[in-house]
């Protein structure tokens, strides 16, 4: 079967344990980044050598070189024009769907074709947010690396949970353009229970409210005796504290008059999100604003504050509501709820949350670090293995395009990952040898209305009458949340030839591209984890041949085992060099030669099984 | 969607069938056997149903806790999270295996899916695309369609939906009871209604939070203004 992948499939390198370097936690925010790591379940914030766990994602483009960090935000009053922040807003966006915020952005769009990747423009760079994204996450890395004296390679990152399809292999670029291999992409409610549960020994039904700088997240897990199972979970990936800071900063603009340009909205911004934090613990707030030498006086309070950002709020709640009542959860009878991202510290929000649930929310991990810590704690668990067990949904379901615009659910939302299905297509003309089907995520029945993941060309189909053929296609949803798609016709065995063209990612040729460009990834390092890759596989094959000549060996003849023997060795000769060609070779040979000790073993298990034996009562 | 009959067509449940080649080290590996026994290596998922995948009896009543028990119990050893750091083809396998285990979970554990399934085991087609033959049924559904679209208060909302939500359990308990006996075509009967009632069910939500002002589903908005 033809396997098409709309995202880079499992190119992950395989670690051993001596070859590999430290595996980290990555809250990748929209606002900041934290990084953290864990050892024997216990996991620590990295902090900066001032003590801040909180990395800035911001990202300045001097002449000079890249400035992540509070660097970049301070850059923000010099030189607005090379400065980026929120940049996950953008993330598997399109160029349609900023369209409408043209002059609203705080940074300039570069004209684009249709339908592609955004592009950013600072001065003569254009950027897409992978890149930019790829930026904050090299600064994490040198962060922990710096913290902790070695080399950081294996990240488990999260994701908003309504992250979709598009936002997600764009996080998973980024990552791999940083020199990261992103061992998980989890859910950042689902961190953020990992690190609650762990830490406290929950248990019940639990929810968490994630109200990060720009995305907001539902989710509803089931707390048992290690197990996290994600119940349901809904939300919106453009929504959070930005839109408060947007609120304030045009009504700040409002009250000024005049002319304003990107770099006055920037500042505006800026300016916004110190009233909010403000209005946070005072009731009211006072500043100026310094845009292009005319100063403007300003004052919030707290009443006027909630009046701007109470829409903002009440959707989260909207959206809350529905995902428990979708879920059959009376909202007064949760175990508990957990309050995690920075907006959380609002306090409209809180009293919000709290007359949903009756009862005051819990926050008593840090709502900005609880993620990270969740992340880190997963990092632990895939390379150290655990007991814990993470049982996790797709947010939005995924369908295809029939006729008349409509959408035909594949995978419906809030079922549990890793799934696979299938779909029979068959042609509507006779002879007709390609068909065009256009996958989308959303829960519209229209086509327009949801997202446009990617569209595939099934080629080369046999030349039938219409309706004979039968293609399958199997759509399947990673334990990422990524999507594969691979096709088959069925009555003649024939692959069909499928292009995929994924509507808002890198093409191949932009990843490859930016892979050459990046130092991290040079030819050399891409070589050195194919070795790896290589190695791993070659020592699983002796650690199975062994394992076979413990049981069976007495099915062989003297000349026999040493022959099997001296293949081994010849594999491990292989494994002590670097070249992976020999390594494959080697690891070939010793499956042919092993290859009729497997068939006198198969035998052997075959007359036992006759026999009435079960395989394992012959002490196998 | 085609795997449950693909899986019921090789389903061998009677215990002694031959062994298959484990995929790593070629030896024998049990029918069903999630490891090799030898070489340890994740093992692709056996053909057999959805019940047979977590040991339980083919049959419509089922104990949800341990359903949740023995799911829990066997993704712990077959989730992609215990094979992060294998080889490819060890992930791969897991994977395979982990949607294996999802699907029978998601079909047994849904009342509606156990029945449909259960039927499509006994070799009972279920009316998924046909209109509503039964005479009875078709008013009893008309008539109800008809209430719910003259509804236009939340309480209103909340009253149709209570009888409603009764209506499905006491579905429920006549399909468990047709089951029992080895009443198939009162299975079937029922299996239809149940499923029309529990569409009704869905419908009477999405007008609730019409007018209960929420949103019918999270929508993605783009950016803000």
């Amino acid at each position: 079967m033809k396997l098409l992948q709309i995202h880079e499939p499992g190119e992950t390198p395989l670690p051993h344990e001596d070859e590999r370097g430290l595996a980290v936690g990555i809250d990748l925010g929209t606002t900041n980044t934290v990084v953290a790591i864990a050892t024997n379940q216990k996991a620590e914030v990295i902090r900066d050598a001032t003590g801040r766990a909180l990395l800035p994602s911001i990202v300045a483009y001097r002449d000079d070189g890249v400035l992540v960090g509070e660097p970049a935000r301070r850059e923000l009053l010099e030189n607005p024009g090379t400065v980026v922040s929120s940049i996950k807003r953008l993330m598997g966006r399109g160029v349609e769907d900023v369209k409408a915020l043209a002059g609203v952005l705080p940074y300039e769009l570069a004209p684009a074709a249709e339908g592609g990747m955004v592009r950013l423009k600072l001065g003569d760079r254009v950027l897409t947010p992978v890149e930019v994204s790829a930026d904050i996450l090299r600064a994490a890395k040198s962060r922990a690396e710096a913290a902790l004296g070695r080399n950081v390679d294996r990240a488990v990152i999260t994701v908003p949970a309504y992250f979709d399809d598009a936002a997600r292999t764009a996080t998973r670029d980024a990552a791999r353009l940083a020199g990261l291999e992103v061992l998980r992409l989890v859910n950042e409610p689902t961190a953020a229970a990992l690190a609650y549960g762990l830490d406290k020994a929950a248990e019940g039904i639990y929810a968490v409210y994630d109200l990060g700088g720009g995305t907001f997240d539902f989710s509803l897990l089931r707390l048992e005796k290690g197990v996290f199972q994600v119940l349901a979970t809904g939300g919106d990936a453009a929504l959070g504290g930005d839109d408060f800071d947007h609120a304030i900063a045009a009504r700040l603009l409002a009250e000024r008059g005049g002319f304003v340009d990107g770099g006055d909205v920037k500042l505006a911004l800026a300016t916004a999100r110190l009233a909010k934090e403000c209005l946070t613990t005072q009731d009211e707030w006072q500043g100026t604003l310094d845009l292009g030498g005319r100063l403007s006086h300003h004052r919030l309070d707290r009443v006027t504050f909630e009046g701007l950002i109470e829409p903002f709020v009440d959707r989260t709640i909207a959206i809350s509501r529905g995902v428990l009542e979708d879920a059959g959860v009376d909202p007064k009878s949760l175990s508990g709820l957990v309050l995690v991202g920075g907006s959380t510290r609002v306090p409209l929000v809180r009293r919000k949350v709290a007359a949903l649930i009756g009862r005051e929310p819990l926050a008593d991990i840090d709502p900005d670090e609880v993620v990270a810590v969740g992340a880190a704690l997963q990092a632990e668990a895939l390379t150290a293995g655990s007991d814990t067990l993470l049982l996790d949904v797709t947010p939005l379901s995924l369908g295809i395009e029939t006729m008349g615009g409509l959408v035909e659910k594949i995978i419906e939302r809030n079922t549990p990952i890793p799934v696979a299905k299938a779909q029979e297509f068959t042609t509507f003309q006779d002879g007709q040898s390609a068909m065009m089907i256009h996958v989308v995520q959303g829960e519209r029945e229209m086509v327009d209305q949801c997202r446009s993941l990617a569209r595939f060309e099934l080629r080369g189909i046999p030349p039938m009458v219409a309706g004979a053929p039968r293609i399958r296609v199997t759509f399947a949803v990673d334990a990422d949340g990524l999507l594969t798609v691979s096709a088959r016709e069925k009555t003649t065995g024939v692959e069909a030839h499928v292009e995929v063209k994924p509507s808002y990612g890198l093409s191949e040729d932009e990843m490859a591209r930016m892979l050459r460009e990046s130092i991290e990834h040079a030819r050399e390092d891409m070589e050195r984890r194919l070795l790896v890759e290589a190695k791993v596989e070659a020592r699983r094959g002796i650690g199975a041949v062994r394992s076979a000549l413990a049981a069976d060996a007495d099915l062989l003849s003297r000349e026999e085992l040493a022959e099997i023997e001296a293949a081994i060795a010849r594999v491990e000769t292989a494994l002590s060099g670097h070249d992976r060609d020999a390594v494959n070779a080697a690891a070939a040979e010793l499956e042919k030669i092993t290859r009729p000790f497997a068939e006198r073993r198969m035998d052997r298990g075959i007359r036992a099984a006759l026999a009435g034996h079960r395989i394992d009562e012959l002490g196998l | 969607m085609n795997e449950t009959s693909r899986d019921m067509d090789t389903a061998k449940a009677d215990g002694t069938t031959a062994p298959v080649a484990c995929w790593l080290c070629r030896g024998p590996v049990a029918a069903g056997a999630l490891f090799c026994p030898t070489c340890r290596a994740v093992q692709p998922p056996a053909p057999v149903d959805h019940f047979a995948r977590f040991g339980l009896p083919v049959a419509f009543d089922l104990d949800e806790n341990e359903l949740d028990r023995r799911y829990f119990a066997v993704q712990r050893q077959l989730h992609p999270d215990r094979f992060a750091t294998r080889t490819a083809r060890e992930r791969a396998v897991s994977q395979s295996q982990a949607v294996a285990v999802n699907e029978a979970y998601e079909t047994l554990k849904d009342p509606l899916a156990r029945a449909e399934y259960l039927l499509q085991l006994h070799g009972v087609a279920t009316e998924a695309c046909q209109t509503i033959s039964d005479p009875e049924l078709l008013m009893e559904q008309m008539e109800r369609r008809e209430a719910l679209s003259e509804i236009d208060t939340r309480e209103a909302a909340e009253a149709f939906l209570d009888a409603a939500g009764r209506d499905v359990a006491a579905s429920l308990a006549t399909i468990a009871v047709a089951f029992g006996r080895g009443d198939l075509t009162a299975a079937r009967r029922e299996t239809t209604r149940l499923k029309y009632l529990t569409k009704l069910v869905e419908e009477a939500r999405a007008r609730r939070a019409r007018l209960g002002g929420r949103p019918e589903a999270p929508i993605l908005k783009t950016m803000p203004r």
